[in-house]
């Protein structure tokens, strides 16, 4: 039943021109940045900024409307045999998976036709990863917005706000605290509260793959354990696992329980 | 008179010679000097065959010849003496107490459990078919005191960590003109020691050390008090100074690969006049340091992936006109970091993906940053002063520049300032480089680059290239 | 048909249903009426199991309406604003509730078949659906009507209102290049496509044009006339006077009055249903001000 309702989900999206658009966006880009920049890393690095603040908001944004625009459907489709919890995984994976497919495809085909270096290709392929992540990661949020708040104003705007909220606020929230406390050892904490935030994450990850160099210079026994060793990348990755399965499962279960 | 005949004729060789490898003028002076007292007494610091001669000299004249013909293998005068299960010696000590001056020793293959093995006379060992030293952990391998000796072709084992010697495997003491080459040294403590040994030459040899600590561990090449040394092509990995160098004078290092070596790669104390080139460092503990000397320069090599929170590609302290161009510096926490240098040129050179291309202290002035590529590092350039910069940042290529060129003479017209806040507020705050890339230290930088309050004004460079310098 | 007894359910502080007692009876047409946000919506979604009331029970043909999905397999729901995926055609749109229906059909007979016959009503069913399956391309029954009982049909669906709506010419169209009129259209075969035996339809009409629908309307009365029991709301008085037999009305989460309109038209001695509504509810003084909403 759930892959009845991806079928037809998956139909719908992908003939829709904002997905179109949202594919040539990175695939333009990508290709642009290879004609100037050269090498497939350099490209992977520049689209690292990109990947961190487009995505992140152009999933939540998309997943919202999305949701907001399918509501009479679902309707439908309840009055139907259909068990929530099919539908939802149906919707779900039917806007989460094109967008996965759009970014990947996008950013991944120019490398293809660049013949791009096996290094460049660890790199594009660990920028793949992580706006997979991102994007599954905010259309979960977003389904979780437009599940709970049936004012679709009320929703878009707050889906905006926690966007802001996790690419600037926070670091800005950061910042503050290392400067407040700068005589504490801080190193823990910092590094708690960057793994509590999935832009964070994701950008952690990446620095990882493409400023290990920089990283290096961090002095302390904490920072060297976690960017040294596989340490930080096994503890990020699975961080951003346990911040997928968060608004998954909220959503999942606001969406059992929802007056239609 | 005849004495000072002698002289003169030596001379004219070693002149050339001089002028060729460093062109200094200031020993044309000393070299026309007809007092022979003049030249020994300098010869610790004058060029290379300068010394050698000086020293032939007081043996017998005919000798001359005998110390610039070693490379083929054996002396015209010497006998050859074989060692080896065949030849006439089965251990080399034995050969070695045989030799007479200017005889060669044929080491054939096979391994050898000696140690402690001296060298007073000029002698030439050669391995054939690398046979093996293994020294067993029980001192050191090879000890040389005597002139122009030649050693090669052979493999030195397991020279033991010593706390109270310095255990090398081939040691020269007071002994100059010797060569080194092509020989392979394992697990030891120093590999080749060279102590008041001048002339030196040291090529193609493979050193390998597995130490983890910097305590038990000892430099893979150690001069000191050496001059005129060539240490080239060497492959040097795993040691705690790849290549050490201490009071040594217009010495040579090229070509050398210099890799995972504990502290630095290369590190070089009050040695003036030296020239290294074409040498590749990469994953030192702490890259090449170059410190307390004059005249350096530094040309064509690569320093890639030097990482650590004290870790550069090439730390600078106390240097002064000095050049550094050409080379390469890649994938380093740390570029450059100039500390109390003066006077340096640093041009043509490329900074691709480090966390700092060049980290410049305010203890350096009138240095000259020219004509490099900056692309991809977390930051440019960043300094600990916010004060007036003293140094001359000018025509380089940024990449992360955003001007324009609407004369088209190359250069932007806007100019471009190197130094961004974020670089400031880390180094203040180390720990504030976790929010390196993030959107919020994106805004804070634009901010600044819109309105610069905090930044160094004058750290600028006011002709920023539009395109990067080929190279 | 449908029993709803003691429904209650509060949107936060709003009571939205209380203690709501109503029983639909089958084979006929009732309608639910009452102003904006007495709860007419909530009730029919509670039916539906759109709204998860807070108490009370619904039965639909004796299965409790609690999170179970099979027992929509029956209901046929057309809304008043129908959305389907924009960039599917109708024809997809078709195919894929069909599609939908028959995964439901084919899973859920699959686990009804294992339990025990204590549940008969879910059985015979899934049987009949079965059944229909089994046999598909039958010619289409025309089965005479019979009291409270749709008669057993072979499963084909039904496109009788497709063709007379003329649909053909706009099958290969994206829904979202539709005009309103024909997306109610699309949604109206929809509901009728499987032959439901309960029928919901909200404001059914609304924006459609006149020829369209007399279809629709002569489309409810042959169901009502082969057993379907239709559950209709509509703003539009003589519409519900032309169709239903049964009035149901909301008043602030309410049951307000249940008649059938008959007996509405002749308590009140008014001619039509409109006029008859005005009445009973000029009865009551703390609500008149609320009449002219109520339409």
């Amino acid at each position: 039943m759930i892959l009845k309702i991806l079928k037809y989900q998956l139909r719908d999206v992908f003939r829709s021109r904002w997905i179109i658009a949202y594919v040539l966006f990175f695939l333009v880009l990508t290709d642009v940045l290879f004609r100037f920049g050269g090498d497939g890393l350099r490209v992977a690095t520049s689209m690292m900024n990109i990947v961190l603040i487009v995505i992140p908001l152009s999933s939540i944004i998309l997943g919202a409307f999305y949701l907001y625009n399918a509501r009479e459907y679902m309707e439908l489709l309840l009055c139907h045999p259909v068990k929530r919890h099919q539908l939802f995984w149906g919707m779900f994976l039917g806007l989460a998976l094109p967008l996965v497919a759009a970014f990947a495809g996008g950013v991944m085909l120019p490398y293809l036709y660049n013949a791009a270096s096996a290094e460049a290709w660890q790199s594009a392929l660990m920028l793949v990863f992580t706006g997979s992540m991102l994007t599954v990661i905010f259309v979960a949020l977003a389904y979780y917005l437009a599940l709970r708040f049936d004012d679709r104003i009320k929703g878009l705007g707050l889906a905006l706000v926690i966007c802001l909220f996790f690419t600037i606020i926070y670091d800005g929230i950061i910042l503050f605290v290392i400067y407040m406390f700068s005589s504490y050892p801080l190193e823990k904490p910092v590094l708690v509260m960057s793994l509590l935030n999935p832009i964070d994450l994701g950008r952690i990850l990446l620095l990882l793959q493409f400023d290990i160099s920089a990283l290096m210079g961090l002095t302390g026994a904490v920072f060297r354990e976690f960017f040294g060793t596989p340490l930080g990348m096994t503890v990020s990755v699975a961080s951003l696992l346990i911040w997928l399965t968060v608004p998954v499962t909220a959503g999942f279960r606001r969406f059992l329980v929802k007056d239609f | 008179m005849h004495c000072k005949c002698n002289i003169s004729l030596g001379m004219i060789p070693a002149l050339l010679a001089a002028f060729v490898a460093g062109g200094m003028p200031a020993y044309a002076t000393h070299g026309l000097s007809p007092h022979s007292e003049i030249i020994s007494k300098n010869s610790e610091s004058i060029s290379e065959s300068a010394a050698e001669i000086t020293e032939a000299n007081v043996l017998s004249s005919p000798m001359l010849d005998e110390g610039n013909s070693i490379g083929n293998g054996s002396g015209d005068s010497g006998r050859s003496l074989t060692v080896g299960q065949r030849g006439e010696f089965t251990r080399i000590a034995d050969a070695l107490s045989a030799a007479a001056y200017g005889d060669t020793i044929r080491i054939e293959a096979g391994v050898y459990r000696e140690y402690e093995l001296l060298v007073d006379r000029q002698v030439t060992i050669l391995g054939i078919g690398r046979p093996v030293i293994d020294v067993e952990h029980r001192g050191e391998g090879i000890r040389i005191t005597a002139e122009n000796v030649h050693v090669e072709g052979l493999e030195i084992r397991n020279v033991p960590t010593s706390h109270s010697r310095d255990h090398a495997a081939i040691r020269f003491d007071r002994a100059s003109g010797g060569k080194v080459i092509d020989n392979v040294l394992d697990d030891t403590f120093f590999g080749i020691y060279l102590a008041r040994a001048h002339d030196m030459e040291i090529r193609g040899n493979r050193l390998r050390a597995y130490h983890d600590r910097e305590a038990v561990s000892a430099n893979g090449i150690h001069l000191w008090n050496s001059n005129n040394a060539v240490i080239a092509d060497n492959e040097i990995i795993g040691h705690r100074d790849g290549i050490y160098l201490e009071y040594v004078q217009e010495s040579s290092i090229t070509g050398n690969k210099v890799a995972e070596n504990i502290r630095y790669g290369l590190h070089f104390m009050f040695s003036d006049d030296c020239v290294y080139r074409d040498n590749r460092f990469e994953k030192n503990g702490a890259g090449v340091a170059v410190m307390y000397s004059r005249r350096v320069k530094m040309k064509h090599n690569l320093f890639v992936n030097n990482w650590g929170a004290s870790s550069y590609g090439l730390l600078l302290k106390e240097i002064t006109d000095s050049e550094i161009f050409e080379n390469e510096f890649s994938g380093n926490t740390i570029g450059i970091r100039s500390e109390g240098s003066d006077r340096v040129k640093k041009y043509r050179n490329s900074f691709i993906r480090n966390g700092w291309a060049i980290r410049i202290m305010a203890s350096s002035m009138d240095n000259h940053i020219t004509e490099n590529n900056f692309i991809d590092n977390a930051f440019d350039v960043s300094t600990n002063s916010r004060r007036h910069s003293r140094n001359n940042f000018e025509g380089n290529y940024w990449d992360k520049y955003s001007g324009y060129d609407l004369n088209g003479d190359g250069f932007g017209d806007v100019p471009y300032r190197p130094v961004r806040l974020f670089s400031l507020i880390v180094e203040r705050n180390p720990m504030a480089l976790m929010l390196l890339r993030s959107m919020f230290v994106q805004i804070l930088d634009l901010t600044e680059r819109v309105m610069p309050t905090i930044t160094p004004e004058t750290l600028v460079d006011e002709k920023p290239l539009m395109r990067k310098v080929a190279l | 048909m449908i029993q709803v007894s003691k429904l209650n359910k509060n949107y936060g502080t709003v009571q939205a249903l209380s203690s709501v007692d109503v029983e639909i009876e089958p084979g006929r047409i009732t309608a639910v009426l009452g102003p904006n946000g007495a709860g007419k919506t909530t009730l029919i979604k509670s039916i539906l199991g759109l709204v998860k009331p807070d108490s009370g029970v619904i039965t639909v043909d004796g299965i409790r309406v609690n999170g179970e999905s099979r027992y929509r397999e029956m209901i046929g729901y057309m809304p008043q604003l129908a959305r389907y995926p924009e960039n599917l055609t109708v024809t997809e749109i078709v195919d894929m509730i069909r599609d939908i229906r028959k995964s439901a059909s084919t899973s859920e007979g699959r686990s009804a078949s294992t339990r025990t016959d204590s549940h008969n009503s879910k059985n015979r069913t899934a049987d009949k659906f079965h059944a229909g399956e089994k046999s598909a391309g039958r010619p289409e029954n025309n089965g005479k009507p019979a009291e409270g009982q749709v008669p057993a049909h072979d499963g084909s669906p039904d496109l009788e209102i497709w063709e007379r709506f003329g649909l053909d010419s706009e099958k290969d169209k994206a829904f979202r290049t539709l005009s309103g009129g024909n997306r109610q259209k699309v949604s109206a075969v929809l509901a009728f496509l499987f032959r439901p035996r309960v029928l919901f339809l909200d404001e059914p009409t609304t924006g459609l044009d006149p020829v369209s629908s007399s279809i629709l309307k002569d489309k409810i009365l042959a169901e009502r006339d082969r057993g379907t029991t239709i559950v209709l709301t509509s703003h539009i008085m003589s519409e519900v006077q032309e169709l239903a037999e049964q009035v149901v009305y909301l008043l602030e989460g309410e049951i307000y009055f249940e008649r059938t309109v008959a007996e509405l038209l002749e308590e009140t001695g008014q001619s039509t249903l409109e006029r008859a509504i005005a009445v009973k509810l000029g009865r009551q003084p703390k609500v008149t001000a609320e009449t002219g909403a109520t339409s």
